[in-house]
């Protein structure tokens, strides 16, 4: 790659010859000396690391642990060093966070206040799921929300502005072209990226890499060739229409959050919890998709939904039901130099239900994650789609559940007369996320929930308030 | 003055900037260096082979060393000497150190480590309690019983008996700054070392030993720590041994931070604990008699584990009055991770255990929980007892008389008597020191099962004013009237008490250092033992050298803990940092400003004692002096202006062999009301609401105090409910991240969360203004959270709900399950 650039903390940097497995994280402390963002986890976990990133689509909280400089290509970076005005004025959420006390010993602090300062510029209030990236583990964390609380109501200082303002007119006039070479490729069109990616087919494609980023940080794997997909416009959009929803594989999961809110609104709650701000920011529909894991949350709920898989290879297209793309654990239906372009899914009703087990609610990998999809006609059931994660080594439908409840009365006699079928169905593993047992009892009685939400009432604790 | 005033954290305006320096983000000379280690991937085995050659020729290594490099001490253990830097020829649990990557930067010597190409033949590991009663394997003999009174007469004696045992895990610590060190060689073989320790003096001596030099020749610095929580007493060892010993060989600066799996994967966690308890009670739920057996899960070495275990067991009766106990613990040696000290360090345990029994016995009765454990509770403090002395108007009473009985701690072996082998600045050297003294109590005192007199106890009332507060009895009908009406989710409601006795069981460790200059300009810098790891303990501190010198804080520089300021420090452990460090600085404050009075005075023809230090101003007569003039007035006339100050905790005394004395200096106290929903279908759970009263004393910040309450609450509740650790069959530990391994996150804080300290509150001990030791026991209100589900559980059918810990959803669901009858 030629050359990348970005403006860090409003200065413009460029930067040449990088290999392409760089994070932010590693080259903020180390390289420039910027030691306020800290490492914490070094796998997107804790959010220590957090910093804003500015793009045309606005500001957001990423984090810089996985965050590898490529990603910055066009991008304005602000970190901790930069959330304090030129003339040394504290931010609101800085002040309110000394005035607070929510800072103890401090070294997740800079997160939080980076996180923080992102949710006050997008003037977002519901700090909970604001902060639920950012650990902390000496406050519990409620003199942090009230001091969140205390800023929101102050206006955005001035200079929070100015990357917006940068990356719109300065940045994007500048910027040289980014273009690739043979190792690194930052293509802005899809078809650039099929024709490269079929003379590259050992290549790996990155979308947000908050999986990819743990190869480097984790595995500690040295990734050539490597291409970058987050510059493609094109691949990053969800079209809904009276049809149908087509969600392009670079969609952040943000994106599918904010689009599915009133058409799915299960499916939007499961997205909040299936990872925090700075990941959903950052993750892609089309790598939650495509790295095959068994646990990854967005499949379930798509396989319900009737979706389906568009792949690309070069030139050639080919659609398949999403279900049929998980061939067993580890291995896909994808072709050498194919890669997963779209998913579609039809209008419909929305009869879909998420139900997420994890140890932790939010930001946690699911034990379970369930997705009903079941219509009912006069009391019957006439169609049924339930999907599942972390109950076999893929994505998997419970057909034989589905079957045994079609046509049936919808009754809590029906759910328990399926019992059997459950285990036609799934052969759960124990780990160390829940045992095998769990698994097989939980996903059993989800099936009741769906039934006690569908006649009314409140079936969630996440519902309950004091 | 600046004591009691709800100041911020001194160091929050670098915190909220990025400014705020830890270790890893010290400048450091050109050249320097980074470690990490390679680890056994067995979790018992010999070492057959080690090849390192593809590890050296590693693209950025500069060295690369084993056990057998080491010229000196290969030895990193806070106690007996079991915890080698690099293991000799056998590993002893998944996760042990082999050998040392010295590389030029942080990446490269982690892909190094793992070029290395080891042969281990495997030996049978030891992995679980059972596994480890099954073949003894053990620390110290046998297990250490403790008790008094009858306990197998009244158990035949009770009216009900009941008899069962509960699963306790480990935790995690997860300090978000992981574990880290710096070293920079000096002239002369001399090191400086930078170390994110709560125990400077420890890692000045284990890395005086590593380098064969006296300890002078060692200077060990820590400005803060990002969380310690006790992961950072002991664990810091190999880290800063690690890096000195490279900078020995290498003559460059060494820096080590473990990556966070590494660190969760090397460094010792909180004990898990099986407490089988049998206790017999009357028909109103008193009871007449306990029999427990603990057993602590200690990992490979001994480390801290002994005083852990007695901790535990000198927390088993919490809040409560037991006149027939027996306490039972076995300290059990397996092939994981070597269990170390953790906020509470036992008590937690021990506390859970009793909590548990409480929660079992009102089950049989079919009462509220809150009547048992009432009715149970040690007798109110006497009155007077509650008030102590008053106040002499610096605020504090006649210095503390020395103590009664002078003891022997050191040196059985002979008269010289001395072992310099010793590790005797820490909590692990209690195997190897000489009991104490036990203190017979007075006739009709009530004693703790270990025959200390409880004349402090003040929960009747928190827990009066709690109920109330809380609204705890209404909210109790309306949980019930809930559970009446929902089949799905059922709620629970619990309030449990805190008994905490404060004071290192080691009783020698009990004593503090700090030195204090006071410059010509009339600006202060002070320094103490303490270590700041997020608590508070520096602006604690400042504020009492600022009321002694009757200045503002801004005054006061508040400088890194140095061993070659004030030397000899016990770890910033046991809640005690404040306590200590507080009157050893208000000591040397003491010293200065009585110098200076003196000299004032004489200017004026008055007495010392009529100079006034208040307001940033000295006045004598009708003259009135800027604290700076004052200063200068000082260095002018002649007057040392620097002084060192030294505390030690009085009246405390402690036979640990007989299990009979007066470890504590005294109990801090508090209580915590927790409501709770579950779901059936899945067990999912969620904490609704916390309210929770403590007693902080007379505090010296109640903002910092509240911090380490609502912080300390969330962590408790956490260690009980979703942290959980889960080891494999082979020994290697599987949540080694925050990915598989859930700390408390924003959202899982109770949605209405009432703290405050307790406002009578007032330390009858001659602590440092009256207040009370706040870093550990509000840990343990956490376990209000674990007995409110054991409520919501109990809402499921007749059983009793048995419900181990963490009550993750899993296990909430199969109790919920055992509870109704399906499983």
């Amino acid at each position: 790659m030629s050359e990348i650039a970005f403006l860090l903390n409003g200065d413009p940097v460029v930067l040449t010859d990088l290999a392409p497995t760089i994070t932010l994280l590693d080259w903020l402390r180390e390289t420039r000396g910027l030691t306020g963002t800290k490492e914490g986890c070094n796998e997107g976990d804790c959010g220590a690391c957090t910093v804003m990133v500015t793009g045309n689509d606005g500001a957001r909280a990423l984090n810089a642990c996985i965050l590898l400089l490529p990603q910055l290509h066009g991008k304005a970076v602000r970190t901790v060093e930069g959330i304090a005005g030129p003339d040394g004025a504290l931010h609101p959420v800085q002040r309110e966070m000394i005035d607070h006390h929510g800072s103890q010993c401090g070294f997740c602090t800079p997160g939080f206040i980076v996180s923080m300062a992102v949710a006050h510029l997008n003037g977002r209030t519901d700090h909970n799921d604001q902060l639920a990236g950012n650990l902390c583990r000496c406050t519990g964390y409620a003199p942090i929300i009230r001091a969140s609380e205390a800023a929101a109501t102050q206006p955005v200082p001035d200079w929070m502005e100015e990357d917006a303002n940068k990356v719109a007119t300065v940045l994007t006039g500048d910027i040289p072209p980014a273009g690739g070479d043979d190792q690194t490729f930052l293509p802005e069109t899809i078809a650039d990226l099929a024709a490269w990616y079929l003379d590259h087919p050992d290549a790996t494609l990155i979308g947000g890499a908050t999986d990819v980023g743990l190869w480097v940080t984790k595995q500690l794997r040295e990734l050539r060739p490597v291409a970058f997909l987050n510059r493609i416009d094109e691949m990053r959009r969800i079209d809904i229409t009276d049809d149908g929803v087509r969600i392009g594989a670079g969609a952040t999961l943000s994106q599918l959050h904010a689009a599915m809110g009133d058409l799915h609104p299960s499916l939007a709650e499961m997205i909040r919890r299936y990872g925090s701000v700075q990941v959903r920011n950052a993750a892609t529909v089309g790598g939650n998709i495509a790295n095959g894991s068994p646990i990854g949350d967005s499949p379930p709920a798509l396989i319900a939904l009737g979706a389906t898989l568009h792949l690309r290879r070069g030139d050639t297209l080919r659609a398949m039901p999403l279900e049929a793309f998980f061939l067993s654990y580890g291995k896909q239906d994808r072709q050498p130099g194919e890669f997963v372009e779209a998913v579609s899914f039809p209008r419909q009703p929305d009869r879909l239900r998420c139900y997420k087990l994890s140890k932790r609610f939010d930001q946690d990998i699911s034990a379970v994650c369930g997705a009903f999809n079941i219509t009912v006609d006069d009391g019957s059931v006439t169609a049924a789609r339930i999907a599942f994660g972390g109950m076999a080594g893929t994505p998997k439908r419970a057909s034989a559940v589905e079957a045994a409840i079609t046509g049936q009365p919808w009754t809590a006699d029906t759910i328990d007369a399926a019992w059997d079928a459950w285990a036609q169905d799934f052969t759960p593993l124990s780990d160390m996320r829940a045992s095998a047992d769990y698994r097989m009892e939980t996903a059993r009685n989800m099936l009741m929930r769906y039934f006690l939400d569908s006649i009314g009432g409140v079936t969630s604790v996440l519902e309950v308030h004091p | 003055m600046s004591v009691t005033k709800p100041l911020p954290h001194d160091a929050a305006l670098l915190h909220v900037t990025g400014q705020a320096r830890y270790i890893d983000d010290i400048p450091v000379p050109a050249g320097s260096l980074s470690l990490a280690f390679g680890l056994s991937e067995t979790a018992h085995g010999r070492i057959v082979s080690v090849d390192l050659e593809t590890v050296r020729t590693a693209q950025g290594v500069v060295d690369v060393f084993s056990a057998a490099d080491l010229p000196f001490a290969n030895d990193v253990s806070p106690s007996i000497h079991d915890e080698p830097l690099l293991a000799t020829d056998t590993v002893h649990y998944i996760g042990q150190p082999i050998f040392c990557v010295v590389a030029t930067s942080h990446l490269a010597a982690r892909k190094a480590v793992r070029l290395a190409q080891v042969e281990i033949e495997a030996l049978p590991a030891i992995l679980t309690i059972d596994e480890a009663l099954a073949a003894d394997s053990r620390f110290e003999s046998g297990p250490v019983v403790w008790g008094k009174g009858e306990v197998e007469a009244a158990l035949a004696d009770a009216l009900h008996v009941i008899e069962d045992s509960i699963e306790i895990g480990g935790q995690e610590h997860f300090y978000l700054e992981g574990q880290s060190a710096l070293a920079l060689p000096q002239e002369g073989g001399d090191m400086v070392v930078h170390s994110s320790s709560q125990h400077p003096t420890e890692i000045q001596h284990k890395v005086a030993e590593a380098l064969g030099t006296p300890m002078h020749a060692v200077r060990v610095e820590v400005r803060r720590m990002g969380g310690g929580f006790g992961g950072k007493e002991s664990q810091g060892n190999a880290l800063a041994v690690a890096c000195a010993v490279a900078a020995r060989r290498t003559g460059r600066a060494c820096k080590m931070r473990y990556d966070r799996d590494d660190d969760m994967i090397v460094t010792g966690k909180r004990h898990d604990f099986r407490i089988a308890y049998r206790a017999g009670f009357d028909g109103d739920g008193r009871l007449l008699a306990v029999d427990f057996t603990q057993y602590a899960r200690c990992g490979w070495a001994q480390d801290l584990s002994l005083p852990v275990a007695d901790r535990a067991m000198l927390h088993a009766d919490n809040a409560y009055h037991l006149p027939n106990v027996r306490i039972t613990s076995h300290r059990l040696k397996t092939n994981t991770q070597s269990a170390t000290a953790f906020r509470g360090f036992g008590g937690p345990q021990g506390m859970v255990g009793i909590e548990r029994v409480m929660d079992h016995v009102a089950h049989v009765l079919g009462v509220d929980p809150l009547e048992v454990r009432v009715r149970n509770f040690y007798a109110p403090a006497p009155v007077e007892r509650l008030g102590g002395a008053a106040p002499s108007p610096l605020g504090l009473g006649p210095m503390a008389p020395p103590m009664a009985t002078p003891r022997r701690y050191l040196g059985t072996k002979d008269a010289s008597g001395l072992d310099p082998d010793l590790d005797v600045a820490s909590r692990g050297a209690v195997g190897e020191l000489a009991p104490g003294e036990a203190v017979p109590a007075h006739d009709g005192v009530q004693t703790t099962p270990y025959g200390m007199e409880v004349t402090d106890f003040v929960l009747h009332e928190i827990v009066q004013e709690l109920v109330e507060a809380s609204d705890y009895r209404a909210r109790r009908d309306a949980v019930a009237a809930w559970n009446a009406a929902n089949p799905l989710l059922k709620k629970g409601i619990a309030l449990t008490p805190v008994k905490f006795g404060i004071s290192f069981t080691l009783s020698h460790l009990n004593q503090a250092g700090a030195l204090v200059h006071v410059y010509q300009d009339g600006s202060i810098h002070m320094n103490h033992g303490g270590t700041e790891m997020g608590q508070g303990l520096f602006q604690k501190v400042a504020q009492v050298a600022a009321a002694r010198f009757g200045v503002g804080l801004e005054a006061v520089k508040i400088t890194a803990t140095d061993t070659g300021k004030v030397p000899n420090t016990s770890a910033t452990a046991a809640s005690s940092g404040s306590d200590l460090n507080g009157m050893a600085v208000k000591a040397a404050c003491d010293t200065i400003r009585g110098r200076m009075a003196e000299h004032i005075a004489g200017l004026h023809q008055a007495q010392a004692a009529d100079v006034v230090f208040e307001e940033s101003q000295v006045r004598v007569g009708g003259e009135s002096y800027s604290f700076a003039e004052a200063a200068q007035l000082c260095y002018l006339g002649r007057v040392s202006l620097s002084a060192t100050g030294f505390y030690k905790t009085p009246d405390i005394s402690w036979d640990r062999l007989k299990g009979q004395g007066r470890p504590f200096y005294y109990f801090a106290y508090g209580a915590a009301a927790t409501e709770v929903v579950i779901d059936t279908l899945t067990g999912e759970n969620r904490i609704l609401r916390c309210d929770i009263l403590h007693d902080a004393g007379a505090s010296l910040n109640p903002a910092l105090d509240i911090g380490q309450v609502e912080g300390g609450y969330v962590q408790g509740a956490g260690w009980l409910t979703t942290e959980e650790l889960v080891w494999d069959n082979r020994g290697a530990l599987r949540t080694h991240a925050p990915s598989t391994y859930k700390i408390p996150a924003c959202s899982d804080r109770p949605e209405v969360f009432n703290v405050a300290l307790w406002q009578p509150g007032r330390n009858r001990e001659e602590t440092i203004y009256r207040s009370k030791a706040v870093g550990e026991p509000p840990l343990m209100l956490g376990i209000s959270a674990l007995m409110a589900l054991s409520h919501a559980v109990s809402a499921c059918g007749d059983a009793y709900p048995a419900l181990d810990a963490p009550a993750t959803a899993e296990r909430v669901l199969r109790a919920a399950m055992r509870v109704g009858g399906a499983a």
